[in-house]
C-alpha cells in the first residue's frame, strides 16, 4: 500500500484526458500578483533555463542560480545524440501512446503512468518551441525536420543537432533566459553553489547560497523554489558527466525532508571510451546514436582476444566469421538497438568471460566498417558510378559517416589517438544517468511544500531504465510545459504573502550551519585530499553498486562507506581561506555529500530484491541472464525519508498502479 | 615524463599576479592537459600549498568553461580542440610550458586562470535571442522549412562554445568572432529574421560597451578558435551591421 507520506496527485480520469484536464483546473494567478511573487530556479540546464524564463515570462520575479561561469554551460551542454519527440514526420507509425509505451517498457516498469503519458503528449510541443527560438536542428534536402533512430524503439523519432543536440537545444533556453535577464525579469547568480534550503513554518521560502568567487554566505528568499540540478552520477568519481555535476542541492533538500526515489537506479551507458589511467578524471560517452550504424563485436575465439590483449592482432585482421556479434546474436529483432541496461550487461559479461579487447580485457569493439560500405555503395550507386572499387566506395561512405558523426570521431581520435574511420572502436559501459533523484508529485512538487525538482534532479519520468535522447525530452518538458503551469496551484496561496524576510530565525540557522560546516572542512587540515576520498567511494560504488550488484556486496559497501565517510571527517585536507575563491573546498562540499548519498543508493539496492532495468541483483535472473522483475513484490517507488543517518533511512512505497499497460517480462529478443 | 611548468598565480582582481614555476613528475600520454594539471594541484595540496585555480567542467570540448593560455596560443599548440581536450602526448619529456588566462581588458582576472566572461552573456541578453514566448501552440515545426544548405550553415555559428579563446588571441582584444557566430545564426534562419536588424545593431553596441576591441582583420581569432568559427561570419556581421545601420537612420 502507498504510504500515507506520499500523495502523487495523479488527476482522476482516462489516461489520455489527465493533463489537459489538470491544465485547465490548476488555479491561475493572475498577472499583476505574479509581479509580486519571487520564485528561486537553482540550475541553468534545460531543465533549469527552461523553467526560468517560463516562469519570467508568464510574470514571475525568477532568481536562476549555477556554479559554472555562465548558465550556457550547464552539464546539458554535453549531451550528443539527440531529442525524442512524438512528431511521426517520418509515417512510421510513431504515436504519443507509442512513446509512452516504449518509455514504461523502456523503464522496466517502474516508472508511473500518467507522468510518462503526460511527458509523451508536451513532447512535440517542444520540437516546435525550439525551432522558433533558432534552434538550428538537423534538416533533409527538402528543408524539413531530419529523424535518428534510439535503443529500445523501432521507429525514427529523435531530433538532432549533429551529435551536438544538448548544446544546440540549451543555447535556445539559454537565449530565452538571456532575453528576460535583459528585462530584468530575472536575476542571474553565477558562480554560486547552493548549499541548504530554507524552510519556515514548513514551507520552502528561499535558500542559502556561496558565492564561489567571494566566499559570501548569502541568504535568498523566495514563495517557492525549483530544483534543476541535474544528476549525481559523479558519486562514481568517473562518470560520462561534467565534473562539477554534484547531489549537493539535493542532498540538502533531502536531509530537510524531501524523500529520495529510487537512488539506486543508475544507467550506465553501454558506449564509452574506456578506462585508461589511474589519473583519469572523466569518462567520454560516444552517442548511442552510433549503435545506429556501429556495430558492436568481441572476437569470438578466446585466442584472439588475447592475441589482440597483447597487441599481436589487429582488429581488422579478425575474419568476418571469427567476430561475435553479441548483441545481434542475443537480440535479433533489436540488434545493436537494444536499451542502454541490456547492452551494458551484454558487454560485461563478453568482458568477464574473457573477450574484452584492450589491456586490462574491459572494451568491446563498435565497428563502422560495414556502414561505411553500405553508404559508399548508395552514394555511388546515386553518382551512376557504375564499377566504383573498393576504395572509391570507403571514400564516399567515409564522407557520409563524417558528415553525421564528424564530431564524435574528432573527439574519440583526439583522446584515444587511434583513427575510428579506419579502425573499430574500443568503448566500455560507464556511468552516465541517474534515474533516480527527488520524490516528485504530479505537480512536480517535493515532499517539503513549494520545493519542486526538475530534470534529472527528480525521479519521475524513466523508472529503472532511461531510454536514450529522453532526458532532454525531460528536462524541457518539466522547464517549459509542465511546472509553469503546475506552480500556480501553489503560489495561488501566496499572492498576499508578501516579500519573505531574509531575517527570519530559520535563514539564521541555516547559514550558520552552512558557515560552520566550512569551518569545519577547513580546520580538520587531515593529510588526504579531497580526490583521493572521492576516487575511493567511486571504487566502492563500482564495484559493489554499478553494473551488478549482490546482498553482500552491497552490505560490505554500505559499512564501508560509512567507513570512509567517518575517516573523510577525521583526515581530510581541504588548502585555502572561507572568504575566497576555492576550488578545493568546493569540491570538499560535494564529496562529503556523495560520502552520504552512496551509502542509501546501496540501501536502496540492497532493499530492493529484484533485478529491474539497470539494476541488476546477481541473484535475480533468468536461465538466460536478463533481469528477473518481481511485480507483486516491487512494483513500487521507493521514497527514503532522512532520519539522520544515511543507513536509517526510512523507506515509505509509492505503489505503482498500471492501468493502461500490461506488465511483461520485457523482450528485445 | 617531467615537465616544468611556469603558471600565472594571482590571488584577486585587486591584487597583482606572477608567474611561478613548478615542476611536475610521472605524466603520460594519454592524460589530458587538465589531467595534468590534476596531478600538480593534488602534489601542492599535500604540501599544504594552495592549488591553481582554473575553470573547467564537461572536459569534453563543449561547455566552454576551460580557458588557458599555454604556451601563448588560447587553448595551446593543437588546432581545433579546447584546452580540456589537450592530451599530454602533445609535449615531450622535459619541456617547459607557460600556462596563462585569457587576457584582456573585458576578461578580469578572478584568480590564478579564471576569468570573467560575464561580458559574453551581457552582449547575449542584448539581442542574442529569438522573442518568442513559450506556450504549447506555437506553429508546428516544419511549417517553416529552412533550406539544408543554411540550415548547415546556421548551426556551423552556433556551434560556439562561448570560450573567449578569440578574445585572448586578438591582439586588439576584439570579441567581432563570437558575436559574428550568433548574429550569424540568426541572420541565416527565417526565425530571426524580423528582429535582424535590432538584433545586430544592440549586439555591436554592448560589445563596444564592454570594452572590447576593434576588429583588424588579422584573423588571430579564427586561427585559434576550437570550434573552427569561420571568418565568414565576420564579413557576414559586417554586411549585417551596415545594412542594419543605414535603414535605421
Ligand atoms: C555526455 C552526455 C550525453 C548525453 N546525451 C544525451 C542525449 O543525447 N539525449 C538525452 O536525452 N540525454 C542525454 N544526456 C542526459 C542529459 O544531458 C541530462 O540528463 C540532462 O541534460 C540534465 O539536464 P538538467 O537540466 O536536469 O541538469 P543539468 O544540465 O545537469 O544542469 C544542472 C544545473 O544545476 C546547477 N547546479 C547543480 N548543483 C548546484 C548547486 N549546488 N548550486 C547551484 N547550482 C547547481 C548547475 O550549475 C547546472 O546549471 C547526456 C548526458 C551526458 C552526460
Ligand atoms: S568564436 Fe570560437 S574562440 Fe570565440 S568564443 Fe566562440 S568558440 Fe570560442
Ligand atoms: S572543460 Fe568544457 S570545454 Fe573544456
Amino acid at each position: 500500500m502507498t504510504s500515507d507520506k506520499l500523495n502523487s496527485r495523479i488527476p482522476e480520469g482516462p489516461l489520455a484526458d489527465k493533463w489537459s484536464k489538470h491544465k485547465n483546473s490548476v488555479r491561475l494567478v493572475n498577472p499583476a500578483n505574479k509581479r509580486q511573487i519571487d520564485v528561486i530556479v537553482v540550475g541553468t540546464g534545460l531543465a533549469g533555463a527552461s523553467a526560468a524564463a517560463t516562469l519570467a515570462e508568464m510574470g514571475y520575479k525568477v532568481k536562476a542560480f549555477c556554479f559554472q561561469d555562465s548558465p550556457r554551460r550547464a552539464h546539458s551542454i554535453a549531451a550528443q545524440g539527440g531529442i525524442n519527440a512524438a512528431k511521426n514526420y517520418q509515417n512510421d507509425g510513431d504515436s504519443v501512446y507509442r512513446l509512452f509505451y516504449d518509455t514504461i517498457k523502456g523503464g522496466d516498469y517502474r516508472s508511473r503512468e500518467a507522468n510518462v503519458y503526460r511527458l509523451a503528449e508536451v513532447s512535440a510541443s517542444i520540437i516546435d518551441q525550439c525551432v522558433a527560438q533558432g534552434v538550428p536542428f538537423a534538416r533533409e534536402y527538402g528543408g524539413l525536420l531530419d529523424n535518428r533512430s534510439f535503443g529500445g524503439v523501432q521507429v525514427s523519432r529523435t531530433f538532432y543537432a549533429k551529435g551536438q543536440t544538448g548544446q544546440q537545444l540549451l543555447l535556445g533556453a539559454y537565449s530565452a533566459m538571456s532575453r528576460q535577464i535583459g528585462k530584468g525579469n530575472i536575476k542571474l547568480y553565477n558562480r554560486h553553489e547552493m548549499l541548504d534550503v530554507v524552510l519556515v513554518d514548513g514551507k520552502c521560502r528561499g535558500i542559502i547560497a556561496r558565492n564561489n568567487v567571494t566566499g559570501e554566505i548569502e541568504r535568498h528568499s523566495a514563495h517557492a523554489v525549483a530544483l534543476c540540478t541535474g544528476g549525481y552520477g559523479n558519486v562514481f568519481f568517473l562518470s560520462t558527466n561534467a565534473m562539477g555535476s554534484n547531489v549537493t542541492a539535493a542532498w540538502k533538500a533531502h536531509k530537510k525532508g524531501a524523500f529520495m526515489a529510487n537512488p539506486c537506479f543508475t544507467q550506465i551507458h553501454p558506449t564509452c571510451i574506456p578506462v585508461s589511467g589511474h589519473y583519469q578524471s572523466k569518462l567520454t560517452l560516444m552517442s548511442e546514436s552510433l549503435r545506429n550504424d556501429g556495430r558492436i563485436w568481441v572476437p569470438a575465439k578466446l585466442e584472439d582476444a588475447e592475441a589482440i590483449r597483447q597487441g599481436k592482432k589487429k582488429p581488422t585482421e579478425i575474419a568476418e566469421a571469427d567476430r561475435d556479434y553479441y548483441l545481434e546474436r542475443r537480440y535479433p529483432s533489436f540488434g545493436n538497438l537494444v536499451p542502454r541496461d541490456v547492452a551494458s550487461r551484454a558487454a560485461k559479461e563478453r568482458c568477464d568471460a574473457g573477450f574484452g579487447v584492450n589491456a586490462t580485457g574491459e572494451a568491446v569493439y563498435l565497428d563502422f566498417a560495414s556502414a561505411i560500405e553500405r553508404y559508399g555503395e548508395i552514394e555511388a550507386n546515386m553518382k551512376g558510378m557504375k564499377n566504383a572499387t573498393k576504395e572509391q566506395v570507403i571514400e564516399l561512405g567515409t564522407k557520409v559517416v563524417e558528415k553525421k558523426y564528424g564530431n564524435l570521431f574528432q573527439m574519440y581520435e583526439k583522446i584515444t589517438a587511434d583513427n575510428p574511420y579506419k579502425t573499430p572502436m574500443k568503448i566500455y559501459p560507464a556511468v552516465h544517468y541517474t534515474m533516480g533523484g527527488i520524490w516528485v508529485d504530479y505537480n512536480l512538487m517535493t515532499t517539503v511544500p513549494g520545493l519542486y525538482a526538475c530534470g534529472e534532479a527528480n525521479f519521475s519520468d524513466h523508472g529503472a531504465n532511461r531510454l536514450g535522447a529522453s532526458a532532454l525530452m525531460q528536462g524541457l518538458a518539466d522547464g517549459y510545459f509542465v511546472l509553469p503551469y503546475t506552480i500556480g496551484e501553489y503560489l495561488a496561496d501566496d499572492i498576499r504573502t508578501g516579500k519573505i524576510s531574509e531575517n527570519h530565525p530559520a535563514f539564521e540557522t541555516a547559514e550558520k550551519e552552512v558557515n560552520e560546516t566550512i569551518q569545519k572542512l577547513l580546520s580538520i587540515n587531515g593529510s588526504q585530499t579531497v580526490d583521493s576520498f572521492h576516487r575511493r567511494l567511486g571504487k566502492i560504488m563500482w564495484d559493489e553498486c554499478g553494473m551488478a550488484r549482490t546482498e553482500e556486496g552491497l552490505k560490505k559497501a554500505i559499512a564501508q562507506i560509512s567507513a570512509l565517510r567517518e575517516e573523510f571527517w577525521r583526515d581530510v585536507k581541504v588548502t585555502g581561506a572561507a572568504n575566497e575563491l576555492n576550488t578545493e573546498l568546493e569540491k570538499a562540499l560535494r564529496v562529503a555529500d556523495f560520502l552520504e548519498l552512496g551509502e542509501l543508493m546501496c540501501l536502496d539496492a540492497l532493499t530492493r530484491n529484484e533485478s529491474c532495468g539497470g539494476h541488476f541483483r546477481e541473484e535475480y535472473q533468468t536461465p538466460d541472464g536478463e533481469a528477473l522483475r518481481d511485480d507483486n513484490d516491487f512494483a513500487f517507488v521507493s521514497a527514503w525519508e532522512y532520519t539522520g543517518e544515511p543507513s536509517k533511512a526510512v523507506l515509505h512505497k509509492e505503489d505503482l498502479k498500471f492501468e493502461n499497460i500490461k506488465l511483461v517480462q520485457r523482450s528485445y529478443k | 615524463m617531467k615537465l616544468t611548468l611556469k603558471i600565472w598565480r594571482q590571488n584577486n582582481t585587486q591584487t597583482k599576479g606572477e608567474l611561478k614555476t613548478y615542476q611536475v613528475d610521472n605524466i603520460t600520454d594519454d592524460m589530458s592537459f587538465l589531467e595534468m594539471i590534476d596531478v600538480l594541484n593534488e602534489g601542492l595540496v599535500q604540501k599544504n600549498e594552495g592549488p591553481v585555480a582554473f575553470d573547467h567542467d564537461c572536459r569534453e570540448g563543449i561547455c566552454g568553461m576551460c580557458s588557458m593560455v599555454i604556451n601563448g596560443k588560447p587553448h595551446g599548440p593543437s588546432d581545433a580542440v579546447t584546452t580540456c581536450q589537450l592530451h599530454m602526448r602533445e609535449f615531450k619529456d622535459g619541456d617547459t610550458i607557460f600556462i596563462e588566462p585569457f587576457r584582456a581588458n573585458a576578461f578580469p582576472v578572478l584568480k590564478d586562470l579564471v576569468v570573467d566572461r560575464g561580458a559574453f552573456d551581457r552582449i547575449q541578453q542584448a539581442g542574442g535571442f529569438v522573442s518568442v514566448n513559450t506556450s504549447g501552440n506555437t506553429i508546428d515545426a516544419n511549417a517553416i522549412p529552412v533550406p539544408k544548405e543554411n540550415a548547415d550553415m546556421a548551426f556551423d555559428a552556433a556551434t560556439c562554445i562561448g570560450c573567449g579563446a578569440c578574445v585572448a588571441a586578438c591582439k586588439n582584444s576584439s570579441a567581432m568572432l563570437f558575436v559574428s557566430a550568433k548574429v550569424s545564426q540568426f541572420a541565416l534562419l527565417p526565425q530571426g529574421a524580423p528582429e535582424r536588424k535590432e538584433r545586430v545593431l544592440k549586439m555591436v553596441e554592448q560589445m563596444d560597451k564592454e570594452g572590447f576591441g576593434a576588429c583588424t582583420n588579422t584573423g588571430a581569432c579564427a586561427a585559434e578558435c576550437p570550434k573552427e568559427i569561420s571568418l565568414e561570419n565576420i564579413a557576414r556581421l559586417n554586411r549585417e551591421y551596415l545594412s542594419a545601420s543605414f535603414s535605421s537612420k
